[in-house]
């Protein structure tokens, strides 16, 4: 049944952008702090009041648009979207409507057959955001509604897409790659749970073959990428069952309730506000210049994308290897510092990608704060590199340098673990092993080949890892069949 | 000589010289308000305690050297300017016993010459009308007649100056709020270029209409209190960065090779015959002052008040949409639900005048009605600005009559508000048009009620337009003349 109709999804993406200071005034952004204690008349909406727009947020903005291949607007202007909420101190949000900062962009996302697909960006524009609603906790004050506006007036920039994506999948991965972006560029922290980023999802369902669209509800309320995952393809299935069992589906905005699963019906068509949009007469019409978009456009670091293909293409990376590394910047940097030092790209993604990260995840640390520096560990695999230690004991000496930030030339040094490369110590050992097991020796000659490694472990052993595994091999072997 | 019959300027002269102290001079104004404000009802606040601690801190100034233009002068202003400590009431019940923590711009550029602000000022209800009837705190009555409105919405700023109740006021004009008071009252009133003084602070109206201007009793004194707040600020974002010219510099009297126009849109019917003969001596005089009378043409002045009422209303629809109870401001405490008590709050907070604007703004903003109305306002918009930039390149400054009639009386046209928006059919383009616009005494009507002539400058030439009005003061005695009062 499910096979017939074709699901049709939209998103719009609020981020909340980076900046110290609010979007139409002086107060800080700052997360968490004491309620209303980030406020000025501005932000409070007192009477006579005025906006004054931040350019680091239009700078952020402008940021994200040329990320997503978006036009940006050379005049664009703010308007007065009108309606009365608590948590709107003016009665009206300041945001973008007729014209906004960002248009006509797109995304590449992948999807499971390995093919690429284009998801229109229809629009980015800037907007601020209102404050919050607190509902008091003890039964005096449960009927009470507190109004803290440390939020009001933050910037968000609101990115909608076109009505592209055709699964909860790939829905998904747009917005893990527009997430991937925002955060990329520094403009958004990507906070799905303190809200800094968060997604409204327009659903529809059609008969293949239908050119129309379905009637579209809009889901609020989704907060991880699970729950978003979770939402549409309740919504999805909602919306099937209720055209086969005869109804229609009615266009309104549904709210996700993460206990259940399921989403319901907040507030029809009907109840639709009318928003009464009006270009805001206290701000004049935001002018970007050319020069001011190249300007961005030269400090833009290298996407998740194009660093993929270069791991892939230059440096010779598996499609995986490179798709982990590019994942997050701060990774994707420490792995090009560790090329740059060590030439060596795979070690350096097998190091990173195995001991780095498992460190990290074990520690609860970021790769910017990790102990071990790209430095520190390309000074690790160059004495693998020249045989200065084994692999093995590699994986010792990096224990060690994450324990006490030292090189590892002087872990080494001070544990003596500098491998054995002398032929004469090395003989001797391998004498004394083949000595001590007469039983194995025999076996091993009666064609039990296999019993090379319990050899090559007695030596190692007796040397305390530091013998070079090759040449124990290769001693072992002509030391039993006497050649 | 009577401390309350100086002007700005002469006022200063003797606070330089010692003649007198800026705490004499305020005990005066604080004297003189106290025995005329229960007639007029020009001031909602007075500033018993507050203008004696400014007027000693202005002593102090004085006798530090550190003089400022309006150093220890005594100013009153419109009760729409926020002033830190201040009721700041808009003549409203829902601001009823709102006391602003900030000062506006133009408020604070005053403070930081140490001027004495008196009191705050009556007006019509969020500077919506044009009579001064519409006020939570009574009507303003004209010094020249009690039973007469002394026009609006800035009727406590122009009644208190031609009472002499203080050396200056500050106004705003949205429509001709200023001017138009100003002209009812016999002092002169002037409304800057849009972007000339900041906005930051001002209750808002109509945020694309209004602009904060001075009341005086002379165009010297114009001069000196617009120099005083003129410039650009940073927190009005529609403040424009342009120089500030010395504005007292230019008052030289020269009007040779002046050229000034008459729009013949203005002289029509429903122009009162004492108006009309007062404008056309007027222009009488200029001509014999050396200027040029031209008559010009505004094409699209029939369609400025129609055009006000969507653009102003839709605004104000929106600007007036805070004061829902929530923050500050009254609040329906009875109100069971949300919707209720901002409904409650706002139908008892508002009076009858603010709330048919809001209904109307709403309307023309609303889904459906939008293009049909506020776009098409704006473009009528555009059209009345183009008239001027046209007329200015052939003239330097317009004459035209401020009002169509003298100050109506009391209550006659409360019943009908299509003719009390038809009273500032003279002003409102000039709002439109964005330009600067001034109000002077030019004579008096056959009953004793003052005519005001109205000089329309270019965007930004508040200077010349000075210079034209200093220059008919000085050939005319009708500023010198007081109410009887
Ligand atoms: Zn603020």
């Amino acid at each position: 049944m499910t096979q017939r109709y074709e699901t049709v999804i939209g998103l719009e993406v609020h981020a909340q952008l980076t900046t110290n200071t609010k979007i139409f005034c002086g107060c800080s952004t700052e997360f968490g702090q004491t309620p209303n204690s980030q406020t000025c008349p501005v932000c409070l909406a007192l009477p006579g009041a005025l906006p004054v727009l931040n350019q680091k947020a239009v700078e952020l903005a402008i940021r994200t648009g040329l990320a997503t291949n978006c036009q940006i607007a050379p005049r664009s202007i703010f308007a007065r979207k009108n309606y009365f909420y608590p948590d709107l101190p003016k009665g009206y949000q300041i945001s973008q409507f007729e014209l906004p900062v960002c248009e006509h962009g797109w995304l590449d996302i992948d999807l499971e057959n390995g093919e690429r697909k284009r998801i229109g960006i229809t629009r980015a524009h800037m907007e601020e955001d209102a404050g919050k609603l607190v509902h008091g906790d003890t039964p005096e004050t449960s009927s009470n509604s507190l109004v803290d506006l440390n939020r009001a007036c933050t910037p968000l920039l609101e990115i909608v897409s076109e009505p592209d994506m055709r699964s909860a999948d790939e829905a998904i991965s747009y917005l893990k790659k527009l997430h991937q972006i925002v955060v990329y560029l520094g403009v958004c922290d990507g906070n799905l749970e303190e809200g800094s980023f968060r997604c409204d999802a327009n659903i529809s369902v059609r008969p293949y073959g239908q050119e129309e669209l379905g009637t579209r509800a809009e889901l609020k309320n989704l907060n991880s990428f699970r729950f978003i995952k979770q939402a549409i393809e309740f919504e999805v299935e909602r919306q099937i069952d209720l055209i086969e069992s005869g109804g229609k589906v009615v266009q309104e905005t549904r709210l996700f309730d993460s206990n259940t699963g399921m989403t319901r019906s907040m507030r029809g068509k009907e109840d639709a506000h009318d928003y009464r949009y009006v270009p805001d007469p206290d701000l004049v019409p935001l002018v970007i210049s050319q020069e001011w978009i190249e300007e961005v456009r030269a400090t833009l670091p290298e996407l998740p994308e194009a660093k993929r293909s270069r791991f892939v293409e230059e440096l010779g990376l598996t499609a995986y290897d490179a798709e982990v590394l590019a994942a997050d910047r701060e990774l994707a940097d420490y792995f090009d510092a560790s090329v740059a030092l060590a030439k060596d790209a795979k070690s350096c993604a097998n190091w990173i990608m195995g001991d780095v990260l498992r460190k990290l995840k074990e520690t609860d640390t970021t790769i910017a704060n990790a102990p071990v520096s790209p430095e520190l560990l390309t000074g690790l695999l160059a004495r693998i590199a020249d045989n200065t230690i084994s692999g093995k004991i590699a994986k010792k000496v990096f224990e060690k340098m994450w324990q006490n930030g030292q090189t590892a030339d002087q872990i080494i040094d001070k544990e003596g673990l500098k491998q054995v490369t002398d032929t004469g110590a090395i003989e001797s050992l391998v004498d004394e092993v083949i000595a001590a097991n007469p039983g194995q020796v025999a076996e091993y000659l009666g064609g039990k080949e296999k019993l090379i490694g319990f050899f090559v472990g007695k030596v190692m052993q007796a040397s305390q890892g530091k013998a070079n595994p090759g040449m124990v091999n290769q001693l072992l072997k002509q030391k039993l069949t006497g050649n | 000589m009577t401390i309350h019959d100086l002007t700005l300027a002469e006022l200063r002269a003797r606070l330089d010289n010692r003649e007198l102290s800026a705490v004499e001079v305020t005990n005066a104004y604080l004297e003189r308000i106290a025995a005329t404000n229960p007639d007029l009802n020009s001031f909602i606040t007075v500033c018993n305690e507050t203008a004696i601690v400014e007027a000693q801190a202005a002593d102090q100034a004085l006798a530090a050297g550190e003089v400022a233009p309006l150093t220890g002068l005594p100013i009153a202003v419109k009760d729409i300017f926020n002033t830190a400590g201040l009721r700041t009431t808009c003549a409203s019940r829902i601001l009823e016993n709102y006391v602003s923590p900030y000062d506006a711009t133009a408020i604070a550029r005053i403070k930081a010459q140490k001027a004495v602000i008196v009191g705050k000022l009556n007006m019509d209800e969020f500077a919506m009308g044009s009579s001064n009837e519409n006020s939570a705190f009574g009507a303003v009555r004209n010094p020249w007649n009690l039973e007469h409105v002394p026009g609006g919405s800035s009727g406590g700023s122009a009644a208190s100056i031609a009472a002499h109740q203080a050396a200056a006021a500050l106004g705003t004009d949205t429509g001709g709020s200023v001017r138009q008071p100003a002209a009812h009252c016999s002092v002169v009133g002037l409304k800057p270029t849009y972007g000339r003084v900041s906005r930051y602070g001002v209750v808002a109206y109509a945020s694309s209409l209004d602009q904060v201007g001075p009341v005086t009793r002379d165009v010297r004194d114009s001069a000196l209190l617009l120099q005083a707040i003129a410039g650009y600020d940073s927190a009005d974002s529609t403040s424009v960065d342009t120089p500030v010219p010395d504005y007292q510099a230019n008052l030289t009297g020269d009007l040779r090779g002046m050229k000034i126009g008459l729009p013949k849109e203005y002289f029509i019917e429903g122009l009162d015959d004492d108006v009309r003969k007062a404008i056309t001596d007027a222009a009488a005089t200029y001509k014999a002052l050396g200027a040029e009378i031209i008559e010009v043409s505004l094409p699209h002045t029939a369609y400025a008040v129609a055009c006000y009422y969507l653009i102003a209303t839709a605004e104000a629809s929106s600007n007036l949409a805070r004061y829902d109870g929530v923050r500050y401001g009254l609040r329906d405490e009875n109100a069971e639900k949300l919707i209720d008590m901002y409904m409650q709050s706002r139908a008892a907070g508002f009076g009858t005048e603010v709330k048919r604007r809001i209904m109307l703004g709403t309307y023309a903003l609303s889904s459906g009605y939008y293009d049909a109305y506020y776009i098409k306002a704006q473009k009528v918009r555009t059209l009345i600005r183009q008239d001027f930039l046209d007329v200015f390149e052939k003239v330097d400054t317009l004459l035209t009559p401020v009002a169509p009639t003298p100050a109506f009386a009391l209550g006659e046209k409360t019943d009908d508000p299509l003719q009390m928006y038809l009273s500032d059919i003279y002003t409102i383009p000039v709002n439109l048009a964005g330009t600067c616009a001034m109000s002077l005494p030019c004579g008096f009507s056959a009953k004793g009620l003052p005519i005001g002539l109205q000089l329309i400058g270019k965007p930004f030439d508040e200077a010349t337009m000075l210079r034209t009005a200093h220059a008919f003061e000085q050939a005319t005695e009708w500023h010198k003349r007081t109410p009887k009062f």
